[in-house]
Formats: C-alpha cells, sequence, structure tokens
C-alpha cells in the first residue's frame, strides 16, 4: 500500500496536473523573465517595513484577539467609512484574515451545507471552485467569454432556477483585470437580492482600478446585508508576504467565520497587523505612485499584445491581461511551453482559471516596464518561428 | 507637486510617450508642459545619479561639507556674501541656514589637498567671513533619495497564482 492511497480522494482530485507540471518547469529554470507572477513587484514601502520591524523590537510577539488587533480593525473601519462611505462596526463585523485567501475558505466552510451550489463566473482565481468542493458544496461555473468575461444580468438569470445559495464575484478579476461600473453592479445586486443570493465579493484588486472609481459591492442599495466584503492589504500595498487580510459583512456571518478562525487559524500573525495598521496610516500615497506605473505598463502590454495578434481588451483594473490565443493556432500549455523553452518568457496557461479557456493566457504586468519590454520582444521573435 | 514633475524626478529619462500613457494625455500636451516647465526655470536641467565610489577613475574625489559664519552686510543681508561664495566653481552647494553658522556648503576636490588650499586661500580670507569648519564625507549611504549600495534582491517565486 502506497502512502498515496491514505490521501482523502477530494484531494486526490484537486488541482489540475497539467499545469503543476508546467510550473515545476518554470521554477526550475534560469534567468526566466517573468510574466506569471500574481503580486506586485513592490517591495513594501518602507514606513511599513518600519512598523512591522518596530513592533518587534517593542516586544509584540504574541497572539492578538481572534479577530485581529481591535486598533486594526477600527483602522479598517474607519478607511472604509471615509473612503466610500462603508460603515462595519470593527467589534462585530470585521475579521483579520491570513489573505483574502482564507477569507474565502472562511466565507465558503460557514455558509455551506453539503449540496449547496455556489455560483462562480469563469475565467476565476483558482482557489474558488477547488474549496467549494471541499466543503461538499458544489460550483456552478457561469462562462463570461461571450461576454467580454463579465458577469452579466442575463447570465446570472440564466442559473437562477440551480437555486444557488452565493455568488463569488471578483473584481477587478485576477486573471482577466476585468472590473465593473457602479451600473453594471447595480443590476448584478438587485438579480441577487430578487434571487435571494448571498454575494462574496473579493475585492483586493480594488485599488489598482485605472480608468473609473471602484465600487465596493456593498455600497449598492440594498446590498450591504447581502454581501460578504473580501480585501487585503497584498495588492495595494506590496504585502502579499506578510498574509494580512480582512472580511467585513454581517455580524452573524462574521461570528461564524471568527469561529472556525479561531480553531484553525487562532490570529493572524501579529507582525504583520502592526505593519498593516501603518499601512492604513502612511501608505496611500505609494499606492498611487504604484497604480500610476501600473498603468503605464498597462498601455506598453495591451498595445503590444494586440500588435502580435494576441487580441484582448484593455482591462481596467488588476495587472493583468488575458490574451486570445486563437490566431497563433497553439493551446495555452503548447503556447506557455514553447515560449518558456524557446525564449524564456513564462506566462499562465489560461486553462489555470476555468476548462473552456485554454486559447487563452493570463499575462502579468507586474513586472519591471524593462523587463516587459524585452517580452514582447521576445514573445514577437516566438510567434514568427512558431 | 505637479505629477510630470513627480516622474522626471524619480527618472528623468521617462519618454514623453510613456508620461503620457501613466497620464492619460496627449504626447504633445506633456512635451508643451515640459517645455512651459523648462521656460519658467522650474526644472533646471537634467542629470545622471553618479555613484562614485564605483566609478574610480572620477576626477573630483573629494568632497567637504563646510559651516561658515558670516558677518551680514547692511540691506544685503547674506545674499551679497553667499553670491560671493557660490561664484567659485568648487563650491557645488550652498545653503544659508538657521542655528549656529550661517552658510552651510558643500564643496568638491581633487583630493584633502584642493579643498584644504579653497579653504585657506579663497574662503577663510573673505570679508565677513568670520569663521569655519570644515568637514570630509567618508562615505555616501544615500544620496538625493538614492540609496548607494547594491542590494541582494528578493526573487519573487516566478510563478503564482
Amino acid at each position: 500500500m502506497t502512502k498515496k492511497s491514505l490521501v482523502a480522494k477530494k484531494v486526490e482530485d484537486m488541482q489540475p496536473s497539467g499545469i503543476r507540471v508546467f510550473f515545476d518547469l518554470v521554477l526550475g529554470m534560469k534567468d526566466v523573465i517573468s510574466l506569471g507572477v500574481g503580486e506586485p513587484d513592490f517591495v513594501t514601502p518602507w514606513q511599513i517595513r518600519e512598523a512591522g520591524i518596530y513592533s518587534l523590537e517593542e516586544g509584540f510577539t504574541s497572539y492578538t484577539s481572534n479577530k485581529g488587533l481591535y486598533k486594526l480593525r477600527l483602522g479598517i473601519s474607519r478607511y472604509l467609512k471615509q473612503r466610500f462611505g462603508l460603515e462595519y462596526d470593527p467589534e462585530e463585523e470585521i475579521l483579520i484574515t491570513v489573505g483574502v485567501s482564507e477569507g474565502v475558505d472562511l466565507a465558503l466552510r460557514s455558509l455551506i451545507n453539503p449540496g449547496d451550489k455556489i455560483l462562480i463566473p469563469i475565467p476565476s482565481y483558482v482557489s474558488y471552485g477547488p474549496v467549494t468542493e471541499l466543503t461538499a458544496g458544489v460550483p456552478i461555473y457561469i462562462n463570461t467569454r461571450k461576454s467580454g468575461f463579465k458577469l452579466t444580468p442575463k447570465l446570472l438569470e440564466e442559473h437562477i432556477d440551480a437555486r444557488p445559495k452565493a455568488l463569488i464575484l471578483n473584481y477587478p478579476s485576477n486573471p482577466t483585470g476585468v472590473t465593473y461600473t457602479r451600473n453594471e453592479l447595480k443590476e448584478l445586486s438587485r438579480v441577487c437580492l430578487k434571487s435571494n443570493i448571498f454575494c462574496i465579493t473579493d475585492e483586493v484588486y480594488a485599488d489598482l482600478t485605472y480608468d473609473f472609481q471602484h465600487t465596493p459591492f456593498a455600497t449598492l442599495p440594498g446590498a450591504r446585508e447581502n454581501t460578504l466584503y473580501l480585501d487585503g492589504f497584498s495588492k495595494s500595498y506590496a504585502m502579499t508576504g506578510w498574509r494580512v487580510g480582512f472580511a467585513c459583512g454581517p455580524k452573524e456571518i462574521i461570528a461564524a467565520m471568527t469561529k472556525i478562525h479561531q480553531y484553525t487559524i487562532m490570529c493572524v500573525p501579529i507582525t504583520g497587523q502592526m505593519a498593516a495598521c501603518e499601512a492604513l496610516v502612511s501608505g496611500r500615497k505609494s499606492v498611487e505612485e504604484m497604480k500610476r506605473e501600473y498603468r503605464r505598463r498597462r498601455e506598453l502590454v495591451i498595445d503590444g499584445l494586440n500588435r502580435l495578434g494576441l487580441s484582448c481588451e484593455k482591462p481596467q483594473g488588476a495587472f493583468y491581461a488575458f490574451p486570445c490565443l486563437k490566431k497563433t493556432g497553439m493551446t495555452d500549455m503548447e503556447f506557455a511551453q514553447g515560449l518558456l523553452k524557446k525564449e524564456k518568457v513564462a506566462v499562465v496557461p489560461g486553462s489555470a482559471f476555468g476548462k473552456d479557456f485554454s486559447d487563452y493566457v493570463r499575462i502579468s504586468y507586474a513586472s519591471s516596464y524593462e523587463n516587459l519590454k524585452e517580452a514582447l520582444v521576445r514573445m514577437a521573435r516566438f510567434l514568427k518561428k512558431n | 507637486m505637479e505629477e510630470i514633475l513627480e516622474i522626471l524626478e524619480k527618472d528623468a529619462r521617462t519618454p514623453v510617450e510613456d508620461i503620457a500613457k501613466m497620464l492619460k494625455k496627449k504626447p504633445d500636451a506633456v512635451k508643451q508642459a515640459i517645455k512651459k516647465f523648462e521656460k519658467e526655470g522650474v526644472i533646471l536641467k537634467y542629470k545622471a545619479v553618479i555613484n562614485k565610489e564605483l566609478a574610480k577613475d572620477t576626477e573630483s574625489e573629494v568632497r567637504a561639507l563646510i559651516e561658515v559664519n558670516v558677518t551680514p552686510q547692511k540691506d544685503l543681508g547674506f545674499d551679497k556674501i553667499a553670491e560671493r561664495i557660490y561664484a567659485y566653481p568648487e563650491v557645488s552647494s550652498c545653503y544659508l541656514i538657521s542655528g549656529t553658522y550661517d552658510l552651510l556648503l558643500i564643496v568638491e576636490g581633487k583630493n584633502l589637498h584642493t579643498v584644504a588650499q579653497f579653504v585657506a586661500e579663497k574662503l577663510a580670507p573673505l570679508e565677513n567671513v568670520r569663521g569655519t569648519a570644515t568637514h570630509f564625507l567618508l562615505k555616501k549611504y544615500k544620496e538625493d533619495g538614492v540609496i548607494l549600495k547594491q542590494r541582494e534582491e528578493n526573487k519573487r517565486i516566478a510563478i503564482s497564482y
């Protein structure tokens, strides 16, 4: 009997293996220009790092309350009020999580009874489906390839008959960079309210919205009590490695999530929480600077890809482009592997983000302007030869 | 500060087209704005930040900070005497400051000797200069917002969701 047979079936079935093999190939290669990265290429701004260091010097090395430092919850509450007019009680309606990843996990585990259906527009971030299945829920994938990767009220309505319990909406989106205007969101929220679909929103890229103001779902008419708002410090403040996110929502849901969180995580590491407090105080200027740099790269990349015949719409947020490979005649794996082996440029195959996207790749522009220019040159060379 | 200035202050070689993209403006509009800044003297010049510790063959090797005590002149205050001092090419920066002395100079020279000579022969004998204190620079850590040490970079994992 091999030890493999000990692994639970559910887990054994997770994660498409082809992608894993490709990831290993990338990690084993040197001097790769990577456009496959899902995190900012900036280092956390110094004031924030310093706050983390200082907290260690001062001996802040203990557990915090399960929900997270009150100071941080209060800071988040004030920030949301001031920025979006969104009010959450720091005592009962905010939970500090280990990034949005934990927020998603807790949300699904708190909501799902076996067989409950969860709507997931695809292409989507990789964890939503697998985590739903782990909790004995049933993911219902809504394919958005025909509507510019946007969930529309019509698409949503087509899935109401399945009586889904919740919808996971991620905007700006990883992997497409697509986001929604306030009016578009209003229409979606209206359908959700009417059909009793609870909304879990992953808004971790909110600060990286380029062409208009980001609208938190919970600010829509009547949506606050029907929404679990997930966000974090990773993308806005280049703090991925600190692992600090937060969940805001109705107190019953937050209480349920806190129950699981206290058994499985206990609390988010205090150093990260202390640094996050500082991010809310002094980090906003850095956000603007980073955003400007991303915007500049977005123009370069989208323009460059379209010139190469890798057609893509200009995304309004995050730092991803999701170009179509149709004109190359290659599948995502052929393209990604070829580009890696021949030109040492790494991208993520589209099928990682949902079935039916093997004619796309995700390109991250969280890489220096110079790297991006060079990567485009290499891509052009690769396409010419193949 | 104007966004164009912020961008140029960080990297003076940022192409006009890039700035236009970053700010969602027309390249011509950016070009004109920069011209205007140059004309008004808001942008004075563009220069490279050189790590002289690495460029070893450089001429100007020694730098000193010099504190100068001066007697202000009637009606003219410090301006006239400052002008006499900053006109020397050896003086790369000159500031009037509050505190125990009046002017702070940054002086560059080939070696210790040339700087000492400048102080003894040019600066100290000036009428109105009551005293000087010279501090030679031993090591530069950071200059104009640029950290001079080449650091080992934290490598992100090459691929992630």
